[in-house]
Order: C-alpha cells, then sequence, then structure tokens
C-alpha cells in the first residue's frame, strides 16, 4: 500500500507542479511577442493638450448610440447610458491641469475578452471590441479584468446589458466615423487606421516636443506599448497616471493568468494523468480491502 | 460504500427554532423576488468599480472552500485510503454537497443575466479556454451533480429499506448496485474536480491585474487557494462532527479526527512556506510591512495560519477542544484569506468603494439559512451520521 500511496502523492505534487509552472512560465511569457494590431485596425487618438473640455463628444456619443441625455446635467462618468466622458483633471498645489477623455480603449490584447467565458466580448471587425448579448450571463468577469474600469453593468433593471464604446462601429459600416471624432471642434480626438494614428501622434510630438508629457522628460504616446498596445492613443501634457491611465508596463494585463490556465491544462494531460492515478488508488485501495468496506 | 452505522436522526422537523428559520427563509424568498422584478441595484451595495460583492466572495468563494470537507476527506479515505475515517465520510459529502448547491444557486442570483447560463456547459464551439472562471463554472456544475451522486447511497438505501413504493425499491436496488461498481470512477472524479476549481477561483483574480493589492497578487494564487481550501474543508468537518454531537446526542469522532490533524499541519505550512517565501522571493517586503490596513490584514492572515499550526503541534493536541479551536481559526484564516483577495485587496481606484447593503447581506444570510433548513431535514430523516445514541434516534 506504501508503494501505492506514494505513486499518488507524487501525482498529486505533479498536478500542484502543474499550478507552480505558472509561475515558471510567467518568464517565458516575458518573451512572448506584443500583441500584433489586425491589419485593418481602426482607432482614435486623443489629444489632451488640444482638448478645450467642450464636452461636444458627450453629446455626441449620446447621439449616436442612442443613450438618454440632459444638456442641462452633464454625466459626471462613464456609467451604462454614458460610452464617452470628458473629465478635468486639477492640481489645487501648482496650476497643472488637463482635460481627459474616457472611453473603451480597444487594446491589443483586451483582458475583458481574455475573460469572457463563451466570447461575448471579443476583438471582431477592425479589432473593435464588441459585445454579443447572446453569450452574455452578465457575470461582470469583464468589469474586474478591464484595467481602466470600462465596461458598464445596466444595475436598475432585471434584464440588464454590459455597456461600452464599441467605436460606433455602426455608423463605421456605413463609411461615417465615431460620433465623438465627428463632433470635435479642435480635433482633439481623431479617428482612423491605427497605423496613421500612431504616425500622426509621432508627428506631433516631432514637432512639438515641450508640449507632450512623457516619463524622463521623453513625450510618451499612451497606448503604443502600454498593456500589449491599445487601439485608441493618448498624448497629453501631464503624467497619465494622474489623468486614470494607469502604468501597466508592456506586457498585456490577461498574460499572467491565461500562461497559468494554460501550463495546467495543456492539451487536458495533467487533470487526464491525475484522473487516472486517483482511480488507480482508491480501486487498489477498495481491493487490498484495507480501505475496509461495510458490506 | 453501505455504512452499517449511518441512521437517521430522527425527531421531529417543525421545532420551534425550524419554524423561526423557515419564516427567514419566506422573507429571503420576498427579497429575492425584488431582485429579479427590479435589478441587481436595487438590492445590492454593488457597483460598475466592485461589480463583484459578497454573494461572490461569500456564498461562492469562500462557501465552496468550506464545502471541501468531502473533498479533504475523501482524499483521506478513499485514497490515501484510511478506511477508519468512514464514518466522516457521508455528513462531509452533505454538507459539501448542499454547500456546493447553495453556491450553485448564489450564481443564479448573482449574474445579470441567469436565463442565459445554460449555454456556458452546451457551448462547446464557444468556449474560451483563457478564461479560468469558464473552468470554475463547468467543474462547479459538474461537481455538484457528483457530491449529490456520491451522496446518493444515503438515500437510496433508505428507499430500499423503507420506501411503500415498490418501484422505487427496485430502482434503489439497482442504483446502489451501480454505484458499488461505479464508485472508483464517481470517488476519483470527486477529488479532481475540487482540485482543478479551487485552484483555479485564485487564478481568477489574476485577471484583475493592478487592482489586485501586491500581497495578494502573486502567480502562486492558485496552489495557495488549493492548499487554503483543504484545510478549510478539515476545519469544517470537525465542527460538524463536535456540533452534530451535541446537537443530535452522537459519538464524536475524536481520535480519528486528531490523527488527521497532522495532515492538516503539513498543508498549512506549505501554504505559509509558498505564501511568504513568494514574496519575500519577489521583493515585495516593503508592502508587508508599508501598505497601511493591507499589510494589518495580511499579518492578521498570517497569524490566523500559524497558530492552529502551533496548537496542533503543541502539548494540547490530543485533546478534543484544541483541535476544535484549531479548526475554528483554519476556517477563519482561509475565509479571510478569500474575502481579502475578492473584496478588500482589490482596489478598482477612481474613488469607488463597497459595503454590501442590507437587502444584499439578508440574501446572502438566507442562503446559507436554507442551507441549514436542508441539512437538518436531511439528517433527520436519513442515513448520514454515524454512532446516534439508540435514545436519541427514532
Amino acid at each position: 500500500m506504501s508503494m501505492d500511496r506514494r505513486s499518488l502523492l507524487k501525482g498529486l505534487a505533479v498536478a500542484g507542479a502543474g499550478a507552480a509552472v505558472g509561475g515558471g512560465t510567467v518568464q517565458a511569457a516575458e518573451t512572448e511577442k506584443r500583441p500584433a494590431p489586425p491589419e485593418d485596425a481602426l482607432g482614435m487618438l486623443y489629444d489632451a493638450t488640444r482638448c478645450i473640455g467642450c464636452r461636444a463628444c458627450v453629446t455626441a456619443c449620446k447621439q449616436a448610440n442612442n443613450l438618454e441625455y440632459n444638456l442641462a446635467d452633464p454625466p459626471p462618468d462613464l456609467s451604462a447610458d454614458t460610452k464617452n466622458i470628458i473629465k478635468l483633471y486639477e492640481d489645487p498645489e501648482t496650476d497643472e491641469r488637463s482635460f481627459m477623455k474616457a472611453q473603451c480603449m480597444h487594446c491589443l490584447d483586451p483582458a475583458c475578452a481574455s475573460a469572457c467565458m463563451i466570447g461575448a466580448l471579443q476583438k471582431r471587425e477592425h479589432g473593435i471590441v464588441t459585445w454579443d448579448g447572446d453569450r452574455c450571463i452578465g457575470c461582470r468577469y469583464c468589469q474586474v479584468a478591464c484595467p481602466y474600469t470600462i465596461p458598464k453593468f445596466e444595475w436598475d433593471t432585471p434584464t440588464p446589458k454590459i455597456v461600452k464604446c464599441e467605436l460606433c462601429l455602426h455608423i463605421i459600416k456605413r463609411g461615417g466615423q465615431p460620433g465623438c471624432c465627428q463632433a470635435c471642434p479642435k480635433q482633439a480626438v481623431i479617428f482612423g487606421t491605427y497605423a496613421d494614428l500612431l504616425e500622426d501622434a509621432r508627428t506631433r510630438i516631432a514637432e512639438r516636443p515641450e508640449r507632450y508629457w512623457g516619463p524622463d522628460g521623453t513625450p510618451k504616446i499612451y497606448g503604443e506599448h502600454d498593456g500589449g498596445g491599445t487601439q485608441v492613443l493618448y498624448l497629453a501634457g501631464v503624467d497619465f497616471a494622474k489623468l486614470g491611465l494607469p502604468d501597466l508596463g508592456e506586457r498585456p494585463p490577461a498574460l499572467l493568468g491565461r500562461t497559468i490556465q494554460h501550463s495546467v491544462y495543456k492539451g487536458f494531460v495533467a487533470p487526464v494523468a491525475l484522473y487516472a492515478l486517483l482511480g488507480v488508488a482508491i480501486w487498489r485501495g477498495r481491493r487490498s480491502g484495507s480501505g475496509k468496506e461495510d458490506e | 460504500m453501505e455504512h452499517a452505522t449511518a441512521q437517521p436522526v430522527g425527531g421531529p422537523i417543525l421545532t420551534r427554532p425550524y419554524r423561526l428559520l423557515l419564516a427567514f427563509i419566506g422573507l429571503w424568498l420576498l427579497i429575492l423576488l425584488w431582485r429579479f422584478a427590479a435589478g441587481i441595484g436595487a438590492v445590492s451595495g454593488l457597483t460598475d468599480g466592485y461589480p463583484w460583492g459578497v454573494w461572490i466572495a461569500f456564498d461562492v468563494v469562500t462557501g465552496t472552500a468550506l464545502a471541501c470537507g468531502g473533498y479533504a476527506i475523501a482524499i483521506l479515505c478513499y485514497v490515501l485510503n484510511r478506511g477508519a475515517y468512514h464514518p466522516l465520510v457521508r455528513p462531509a459529502l452533505l454538507t459539501s454537497a448542499l454547500g456546493y448547491s447553495m453556491a450553485a444557486l448564489a450564481i443564479v442570483i448573482d449574474v445579470g443575466r441567469p436565463w442565459f447560463i445554460y449555454r456556458i456547459p452546451i457551448s462547446v464551439g464557444k468556449w474560451n479556454l483563457n478564461s479560468a472562471l469558464l473552468e470554475v463554472a463547468l467543474c462547479v456544475m459538474a461537481y455538484v451533480a457528483v457530491l449529490w451522486i456520491e451522496l446518493s447511497p444515503a438515500f437510496m438505501e433508505k428507499w430500499r429499506d423503507t420506501s411503500s413504493s415498490p418501484g422505487l425499491q427496485r430502482l434503489s436496488e439497482v442504483g446502489l448496485r451501480f454505484f458499488d461498481k461505479a464508485l472508483v470512477f464517481i470517488v476519483a472524479l470527486g477529488v479532481l474536480l475540487p482540485t482543478m476549481h479551487q485552484s483555479s477561483l485564485g487564478t481568477v483574480m489574476l485577471m484583475a491585474g493592478h487592482k489586485l493589492h501586491g500581497l495578494w497578487y502573486t502567480g502562486w494564487i492558485p496552489l495557495l487557494f488549493l492548499l487554503s481550501c483543504v484545510g478549510m474543508g478539515y476545519g469544517v468537518v470537525v465542527w460538524e462532527s463536535a456540533v452534530s454531537s451535541r446537537v443530535f446526542g452522537r459519538e464524536r469522532e475524536d481520535s480519528m479526527l486528531t490523527s488527521l490533524s497532522g495532515a492538516i499541519v503539513v498543508t498549512l505550512v506549505l501554504f505559509l512556506v509558498l505564501r511568504l517565501g513568494d514574496l519575500l522571493i519577489s521583493g515585495k517586503i516593503g508592502l508587508m510591512f508599508g501598505s497601511g490596513l493591507m499589510s494589518l490584514l495580511f499579518w492578521i492572515e498570517i497569524a490566523l495560519f500559524v497558530i492552529p499550526i502551533v496548537m496542533l503541534v503543541g502539548k494540547g493536541k490530543q485533546r478534543f477542544t484544541t483541535m476544535f479551536r484549531a479548526a475554528f481559526l483554519i476556517v477563519l484564516a482561509g475565509s479571510l484569506y478569500r474575502f481579502d483577495t475578492y473584496i478588500v485587496a482589490y482596489d478598482p481606484g477612481q474613488g469607488w468603494s463597497y459595503f454590501p447593503s442590507l437587502p444584499e447581506l439578508l440574501i446572502t444570510f438566507g442562503v446559507i439559512g436554507f442551507e441549514i433548513a436542508l441539512y437538518v431535514f436531511i439528517v433527520k430523516r436519513y442515513p448520514i451520521l454515524a454512532g446516534v445514541r439508540p435514545e436519541a434516534a427514532e
């Protein structure tokens, strides 16, 4: 019996090691290539230094998406009926201030899509992350997973949906552009192909480097590499972290969990092997009778 | 798997406390009606910043770990082949089956679009294998079924012996024979599934990334969740043995339980080595002391794991009271670890905060109350508990 027990314990250890591999493969994941944008990727570029805070984009977004709005009572933040928002950041100590636009970033490797159980949220046409209600049970894991806390849930209805910016895909399909980009009088937010936007941002930095913030003084395009990259890019005159864009590093945030999940369950070998080992141990135990069944 | 000694506790069901419990369950059903009529926002403190609250952190994540008694005992009895623990198997399986069923119920209450839950198991082609939550969902669904199958002999024995319907008698006889043949496959599944989903419950929160505090965010989280659930499952079995002996006047399994404590000490020590070792190696010592409330909670967790270890290797380790207290601390330790990981150490920033509302808490208490009501009914009517003293029996 002791041999069996030992081999079984070894089996359990293998399973445990499977989970442990997660720790080890993190380094392997480190070298994984950054996700590439889809070839037809579309996106937006928001330049906070050009934004005057008129909120025309907020109203335009509501109209474009048939969301409730009241001009006299502008929404304070993103919610289930606000997919796009302009907020003001002000430092009371210094005179540092900046407007900030928030909506879905359309990540190159979206955490929400990695989390979603049967693919309600996915990168679909043009790399735009859209929601398919037929696949959503409302578990809200996407809200936990999104590093920018973008997806919103309809809390006040018995038949809720997940709501977030879908880059006005319905308008793009008709040849138009997203409501917010259409409405902006200062071209602070513009619509285009991912490649064009990236080039545009680089040109702006090259022309007026003093205008833009970056760590150690080098102007930075937020979203070029952050969290694996996003199809919505940002330029600003102040630290992005102060504007609500977290410092994520260059790896996609979903990578660690996904790597662990894949190492443990690769080809489903570990679970099947453990099942077989358990079966053998239980069967031998019963046959040897030392398990002392009552019958 | 027959337990000659397991027998119904007997006695009346509708005692005064039981009627009180049923009244509370009535209130609970009204609140549930409200939740399904008006939406989750109407009854809970949940927000877009804190989309998961006590329903997930307690009823599902902590509840299923507390329901790991069946898992912990199955490992010891069947896998490590310690037949001596058999009297513990059925009560442990019952609390597990009830605990997991209640977790499933809590999920139906918590998710916004429960009418599509059926699509999770059947949409094989659409499964997102990147999602740890998908694995948890599938495993929990399967495990609820496995647990009730594992427990089914308790019901079938009674029907075979006492049912007035010959059909049910025949069915039970066939069922029992089938169960005896298939036991190996069922029990092995009953160990495999919790190993998978209890670890994945940890992996789930890795997706929270920077929103989860550094003291809890680690690639070892699946193993930490797995180890702690084994300790918690054992702790609950000790409690159950003690409480059911007091309430139903049956003998306690003292010597069996104390002889398990060695294995539990090993499990807890492994947990601590992994938890502290990982933080030391990844250079997070600063976080251990410099994170205010988070540091405090972290050290409370660590203390709650260390104290029972000390108790279970110390002088009084053979005394049941020592073990009972240690079991209490282990359950507390694992529960706090889960609560912190899912709620307290989760910070979406941007000024979000969360505190459960009263109806939200009542829904959680109602789930527990419903579970207790079912437990009492089943042990009084079906052969679950062993060592019932004759005078207490029917």
